[in-house]
C-alpha cells in the first residue's frame, strides 16, 4: 500500500518537474500567430479597431479577446482571411458592410496646411504648402486620419462609384423551401 | 473528317427556324449613334474626337490604349454631339462613357488605308496591324482584341486555325447566314488569319444541323488546298473553343493551358469576315449581323446593323416586341441580359432576343433533389449541385477545392435542373465574389507596401536628423577641400 | 426603362421539373400496382389507400409546421412516392396502424426531421418498412397467398373493411411465408435449399407472384417494364438496376454451384422478395443514392451484395430493406471517391500533359 502510494507520487513529482522545466525551457517567447495576424491586417495604424495599432488589435485577436469584424480598412476580404486563420465564424452583424470609400478633399475649404499629408500613412495625399491637396484614389485606404486632424473640415468619406468591372452577379435567393 | 466526343453536354430546343431562312438585311441608318468606350475585353479605348468633330464614316473616333485594347471607328458620317456616361449594354445597368454621334443622312466614307493587294505575300505583322486598326475584336460574344489572338504564333508553332461555325447557342443564325451568304470572304478572310497566325491549315467546324452553311462553305473551300470543312454534331457547348478543339482534333486542353500551346487556335467565323473586309478593302469593323429573335417579336431576322444603334431601333425596326419577359444580348445560354432597351448594339452583339415568358420557362427555384443531372450536363466534369451548395453556405474554399474557377458558364446544368435552381448564377456570384476578394487582398497589399515605405522613409529622415545633429556637435573638417574630398 | 436584372441566364430551360419526374416514375409503377391490388384484393386497397392518405397526411403537417405551402409540397408528388413504395413494401393483408406508423416515421422522421426534400439521408419508405418490421414483426411477416378480386374465396369489400380497419382477421389458418421466409425455415429445419425451392411453384409462377409476400414482391414482369419505362425516359440510368441486379445474379448463381444445399440459386433472387422492384425504384431514389454513374453502379453492387448477405446469413429472410439503408449512408462517401474528372485534368485534379496537334 505505502509502496504504491510512494512510487506513484515519486512519479508524479518527477513527471511534474519535467513538465514544469520543459515549459521554462522550450516556452516561445512571441505568439506566432501574433505574428501573422499582424502579416494579415493593413499596417496603417489607423486605430479605427480601437486599438492603439495593428499590432495590438492582432494581439488581441490571437487571444481570442477580440471579433475579427473591427478592421474597415481591411474589409471584407480581411475579416474572412482572419476568420478562416482564427478558424472561427465571422458575426458579420458586427460589421457594418460599407461600399469602399475613399477620402476627397474640398478645393473651396482646403488650405494646404499639410497637416493631412503628416498623417496619412499610405502616401496617398500629395500637395504643396499653401497649395490644394488632392487624393490618389488608388493608394488611399479610407482608414479616416486625415478628416480628422483637418482644421477646415475639407476632407470627407465619399463612397467608389460602382464600377462595371468590379460588379458581379448576386448570390441568388434561397431555393424556396417547402 | 475524324471526329471526337466531346465531355457531358445538352441538346436544347435550338429554335433556329425563326430565323435561319430569312436573308440578312441592312438596317437603314438610325439619327443617332452610341458608341461605348468599351466594346471588348482590356483597357477602354481613348477618345480621338470632342463634342463639335465631324467624322466621315469609318473615321478613328477613340485609339487602342494599351496592349489589350481596341479602336472605335464611325459608322457613318455625321458629328460627334457628345462623350457622355450613357448605360452599358451589360447587366449592372450601369454607365459607361459613349461617344454619341449624330449621322448626317450622307454615309460619306472617309480616305481608307489601302487594301493589302496580297495578303499571302505581306509579313504577317502587317496583317496583325491592319488588324488591330481596323477595331476587330472576337465577333462570337467573346469580343477579345484579335490582332493579340493573331499574335499566338509568334511566341509558338501552330499547326491549324480552326474556324468556329458552330454556333451552338439557341436562336441565333448570324453566323449561319453569313456562310451562306458570304462564303467566299469567310474563307478568305480565314486563310489571311491562318497566314498572320503562321499556321499552315484552316479546318472550319459548322453543326451538322447548317446543312446549307456546309454546303456553301464547302463550296468556297473547294478553291484552297487548306481548308477542310469538319461536321461536327449539334451539341452544346460545342461552340465552347475548349470544346470544338477537343471535337475537331481529340485534344483536351490541360487546365491552366491554351489551346494555342497544342498548336490551335480558334477563331470566329464572323470575324474572319471582318478580317476580310480589313484587308482587302481596308475597312475598320462599324457594322456586324446580329439575329433579332424571340417569340415577342413579329419580324425576326438577321440584320447587318451599324454599330451603336440603340435596341430599341433595332427592336422597331423588327416590328418591336411587345409582351417579352426577358430581353438577351447574346443567345439565351450564355448571353446576358439587357438591363434597358436604350443601350447600343455594340461589337459582341450576335443576337437581341426578346423572350416570351413561355419561352424562358422561368420558375420559382425547388430544392435540390440530387438526381445529377448538372454532373450528366456539365462539359467540364464538374458537380454542379455540390459547388453551389458550397457557395450557399458561403464555403467559397471548398468550392474552388472541387472546380468553381473551371466553370465556363455555359450554363448547360441550369437549363436541365429539374428544381429550377440558378446554378449558373451561384458560380457566376462566386467568381465574382473571389475576384473582388483578390482586388482587395491585392490592395491592402499595394497599402502595407505603400506604408512601409513610408516609415522607412520616415525611419531615414530621422536618422539623417540625427546624423546632422551629431555632425553639427563634432568638430568641423579642417578645409572645405578635405570636406568635399570626404563627401563629394 | 433601367430595370435591376436579379437573375442571370440561361434565359431558357429544359421540359423537365421535378413533377414531370415523380410523376413518370409514379406512371412506370401503375401496371405492378393494379396487379398487385387485384391479386391481393380489398384490403390490399384499404391498405395502399390508408398508407398514401397517411403519408399525404403527415407531409402537410410537417411542411404546414415548418411554414411553407403544404399543397406545393404534395404538389411535386415526392411524397406519393415514398407513400406507394411503402404500401408495396408492407404485407397487404397488415392493419391500418402498421401503415400509420411507418408513414409517420418515413415521412415525418427520416423525410422531415432531416430537413424535407432533397435532404434526407435515408430512403424514408424503408426507413418506415424497417420501423415496423422491427416494431411488428408478428404482422409484418404476416403474408396470405394471393385471393385475386371476386375469385371464390376472397374477402369481399366489407370483408376487406374488417380485415384492414376491423380487429384483424386470425391470420393463423391463412398465413404463410413469403417464398425466402420459406426456404429459409426450410433450411432451418435441416431442408436443403435446393429441395425446398423445389417445393415452390415454378419460377415462372413466382415471377408473377402467385405467391404470399408483400404486395411489392409479386408481378416481377410488371415492374421490370416499368423499370424499363424509366430508363427509356432517361429518369433513371442502367447503373444502380444493374449493379444490384447483376450481383444478386452472380453471387447467387455461384454460391449455390458450390454448395446447392446451403444457397438458392441465382434467378430465384432475382425474381423474389423486393429485387426488381427496390433495384429500379427504391435503390435509385435520387435523393439517397450517388449522383454520379461510377458512385451508382457502386451503390447498386453494394445493395446486392448486402441484401445477398442478409438473405443468406442474417436472421431475417428478406434484407433488402436493411441493404438499401446501410447503403445510403454510404451515398455522401461514394460521392466524394466517384467524382467525375474535371476537364483538362487528371483525376486527382492536376493538369493533364500537354498534347499536340498534329
Amino acid at each position: 500500500m505505502l509502496l504504491d502510494v510512494g512510487s506513484l507520487a515519486v512519479m508524479g513529482v518527477t513527471l511534474g518537474a519535467v513538465l514544469g522545466t520543459a515549459a521554462k525551457l522550450l516556452a516561445v517567447p512571441h505568439n506566432p500567430l501574433e505574428e501573422e495576424i499582424l502579416e494579415m491586417l493593413p499596417g496603417s495604424q489607423c486605430g479605427q479597431c480601437g486599438f492603439v495599432g495593428c499590432a495590438q488589435y492582432a494581439a488581441a485577436l490571437a487571444k481570442g479577446a477580440a471579433p475579427v469584424t473591427l478592421c474597415p480598412p481591411g474589409g471584407k476580404g480581411t475579416i474572412e482571411a482572419l476568420a478562416h486563420k482564427l478558424g472561427v465564424t465571422p458575426d458579420m452583424g458586427q460589421h457594418k458592410e460599407t461600399v469602399p470609400q475613399v477620402a476627397f478633399i474640398d478645393e473651396d475649404l482646403c488650405i494646404g496646411c499639410l497637416r493631412c499629408i503628416g498623417e496619412c500613412c499610405s502616401d496617398a495625399i500629395v500637395g504643396a504648402p499653401k497649395q490644394l491637396h488632392t487624393v490618389i484614389a488608388d493608394a488611399c485606404h479610407a482608414c479616416t486620419k486625415c478628416v480628422k486632424v483637418c482644421p477646415t473640415e475639407a476632407i470627407s468619406m465619399h463612397a467608389l462609384p460602382p464600377s462595371i468591372t468590379a460588379w458581379h452577379w448576386q448570390k441568388p435567393g434561397d431555393p424556396m423551401r417547402h | 473528317m475524324k471526329l471526337f466526343p466531346i465531355m457531358g453536354g445538352i441538346h436544347p430546343e435550338h429554335r433556329k427556324d425563326l430565323t435561319s431562312e430569312k436573308a440578312i438585311v441592312a438596317m437603314p441608318m438610325p439619327a443617332t449613334l452610341f458608341l461605348p468606350l468599351q466594346q471588348h475585353i482590356g483597357e477602354p479605348a481613348a477618345p480621338t474626337v470632342e463634342a463639335g468633330y465631324l467624322v466621315k464614316k469609318g473615321e478613328l473616333l477613340a485609339r487602342s490604349d494599351g496592349a489589350i485594347s481596341a479602336p472605335i471607328h464611325a459608322p457613318t458620317s455625321g458629328r460627334i454631339r457628345a462623350i457622355a456616361e450613357i448605360t452599358a449594354p451589360h447587366p449592372s445597368g450601369l454607365p459607361m462613357p459613349t461617344i454619341i454621334l449624330e449621322s448626317d443622312g450622307k454615309d460619306e466614307w472617309t480616305d481608307l488605308p489601302p487594301p493589302i493587294d496580297d495578303p499571302f505575300a505581306a509579313p504577317p505583322q502587317s496583317i496583325r496591324d491592319r488588324v488591330a486598326e481596323c477595331g476587330i475584336v472576337g465577333m462570337g460574344g467573346a469580343t477579345f482584341p484579335s490582332a493579340v489572338k493573331l499574335g499566338l504564333g509568334t511566341q509558338r508553332k501552330l499547326e491549324v486555325l480552326l474556324l468556329n461555325g458552330a454556333e451552338c447557342e439557341p436562336y441565333l443564325t448570324c453566323d449561319d447566314r453569313l456562310m451562306r451568304e458570304y462564303a467566299d470572304e469567310v474563307i478568305d478572310g480565314a486563310r489571311i488569319m491562318a497566314h498572320a497566325l503562321g499556321a499552315p491549315r484552316v479546318i472550319v467546324a459548322i453543326e451538322t444541323n447548317k446543312p446549307q452553311a456546309i454546303e456553301a462553305m464547302a463550296k468556297a473551300a473547294a478553291a484552297t488546298d487548306n481548308v477542310t470543312i469538319a461536321k461536327v454534331p449539334a451539341r452544346y457547348p460545342m461552340g465552347g473553343e475548349r470544346q470544338l478543339t477537343q471535337a475537331v482534333t481529340g485534344l483536351e486542353t490541360p487546365a491552366r493551358k491554351l489551346t494555342a500551346d497544342m498548336g490551335v487556335v480558334v477563331h470566329n467565323v464572323a470575324t474572319a469576315r471582318a478580317v476580310h473586309d480589313a484587308v482587302r478593302l481596308g475597312r475598320p469593323l462599324i457594322s456586324r449581323i446580329v439575329t433579332v429573335s424571340g417569340g415577342a417579336v413579329p419580324n425576326p431576322g438577321n440584320i447587318e446593323v451599324p454599330l451603336g444603334v440603340k435596341v430599341s431601333e433595332l427592336l422597331a425596326f423588327c416590328g418591336g416586341a411587345d409582351g417579352a419577359a426577358r430581353f438577351v444580348s447574346g443567345g439565351p445560354m450564355m448571353g446576358q441580359p439587357l438591363p434597358s432597351l436604350d443601350v447600343p448594339v455594340v461589337k459582341g452583339s450576335s443576337g437581341i432576343l426578346a423572350l416570351t415568358r413561355a419561352e424562358t420557362r422561368e420558375s420559382e427555384p425547388q430544392p435540390c433533389i440530387r438526381c445529377g443531372s448538372c454532373i450528366a450536363a456539365c462539359p467540364c466534369g464538374l458537380v454542379p449541385m455540390q459547388m453551389a451548395a458550397f457557395i450557399r453556405a458561403e464555403k467559397m474554399a471548398e468550392a474552388v477545392r472541387i472546380g468553381v474557377q473551371d466553370c465556363v458558364s455555359c450554363g448547360s446544368c441550369t437549363y436541365v435542373c429539374p428544381s429550377h435552381i440558378p446554378l449558373v448564377q451561384y458560380f457566376r456570384y462566386a467568381k465574382g465574389r473571389l475576384a473582388t476578394q483578390d482586388r482587395e487582398r491585392r490592395k491592402n497589399e499595394q497599402t502595407k507596401a505603400l506604408v512601409e515605405a513610408r516609415n522607412a522613409r520616415l525611419e531615414r529622415l530621422a536618422m539623417a536628423r540625427r546624423d546632422a545633429a551629431a555632425r553639427a556637435r563634432a568638430p568641423q573638417p579642417e578645409t572645405a577641400q578635405e570636406a568635399g574630398r570626404i563627401a563629394p | 426603362m433601367n430595370t435591376v436584372v436579379e437573375k442571370s441566364g440561361p434565359y431558357t430551360h429544359g421540359a423537365n421539373s421535378i413533377q414531370r419526374t415523380m410523376f413518370t416514375v409514379l406512371a412506370a409503377l401503375v401496371p405492378a400496382t393494379l396487379f398487385n391490388l387485384y391479386l391481393f384484393g380489398w384490403p390490399a386497397i384499404f391498405l395502399f389507400a390508408m398508407t398514401m392518405a397517411a403519408c399525404v397526411a403527415c407531409e402537410a403537417a410537417c411542411v404546414r409546421i415548418g411554414g411553407g405551402s403544404p399543397a406545393n409540397a404534395i404538389g411535386n408528388g415526392s411524397v406519393l412516392i415514398t407513400g406507394w413504395l411503402l404500401a408495396l413494401s408492407l404485407p397487404p393483408w397488415a392493419p391500418w396502424w402498421v401503415a400509420v406508423v411507418a408513414s409517420v416515421f418515413a415521412v415525418g422522421i427520416a423525410k422531415h426531421a432531416f430537413g424535407g426534400l432533397g435532404q434526407n439521408l435515408f430512403n424514408p419508405a424503408m426507413v418506415g418498412r424497417v420501423v415496423v418490421l422491427v416494431s411488428f414483426p408478428v404482422q409484418m411477416t404476416a403474408f396470405v397467398p394471393p385471393k385475386p378480386l371476386f375469385s371464390a374465396g376472397a374477402p369481399g369489400f366489407i370483408e376487406g373493411l374488417g380485415v384492414t380497419f376491423g380487429r384483424g382477421v386470425n391470420l393463423d389458418g391463412l398465413s404463410a411465408a413469403s417464398q425466402l421466409g420459406f426456404v429459409k425455415n426450410e433450411l432451418a429445419r435441416g431442408v436443403p435449399a435446393h429441395q425446398s425451392v423445389e417445393q415452390l411453384p415454378g419460377l415462372g409462377e413466382l415471377m408473377w407472384g402467385f405467391h404470399p409476400g408483400s404486395m411489392g414482391e409479386t408481378a416481377v414482369p410488371l415492374l421490370l417494364l416499368g423499370g424499363l419505362f424509366l430508363m427509356w425516359r432517361k429518369v433513371i440510368t442502367w447503373h444502380i438496376p444493374v449493379g444490384m441486379l447483376g450481383t444478386l445474379l452472380l453471387l447467387g448463381t455461384l454460391f449455390s454451384a458450390i454448395d446447392p444445399g446451403r444457397h438458392a440459386g441465382g434467378l430465384f433472387h432475382l425474381i423474389s422478395g423486393a429485387s426488381v422492384l427496390g433495384a429500379f425504384f427504391i435503390a435509385t431514389d435520387y435523393v439517397t443514392s450517388p449522383v454520379s454513374n461510377g458512385g451508382r453502379l457502386a451503390f447498386g453492387i453494394g445493395c446486392g451484395l448486402l441484401t445477398w448477405i442478409i438473405r443468406t446469413y442474417a436472421g431475417y429472410p428478406e434484407g433488402f430493406a436493411f441493404a438499401i439503408l446501410l447503403m445510403n449512408a454510404m451515398a455522401p462517401l461514394l460521392d466524394r471517391a466517384f467524382r467525375p474528372r474535371m476537364f483538362g485534368r487528371t483525376l486527382k485534379g492536376e493538369p493533364l500533359p500537354l498534347g499536340k496537334f498534329k
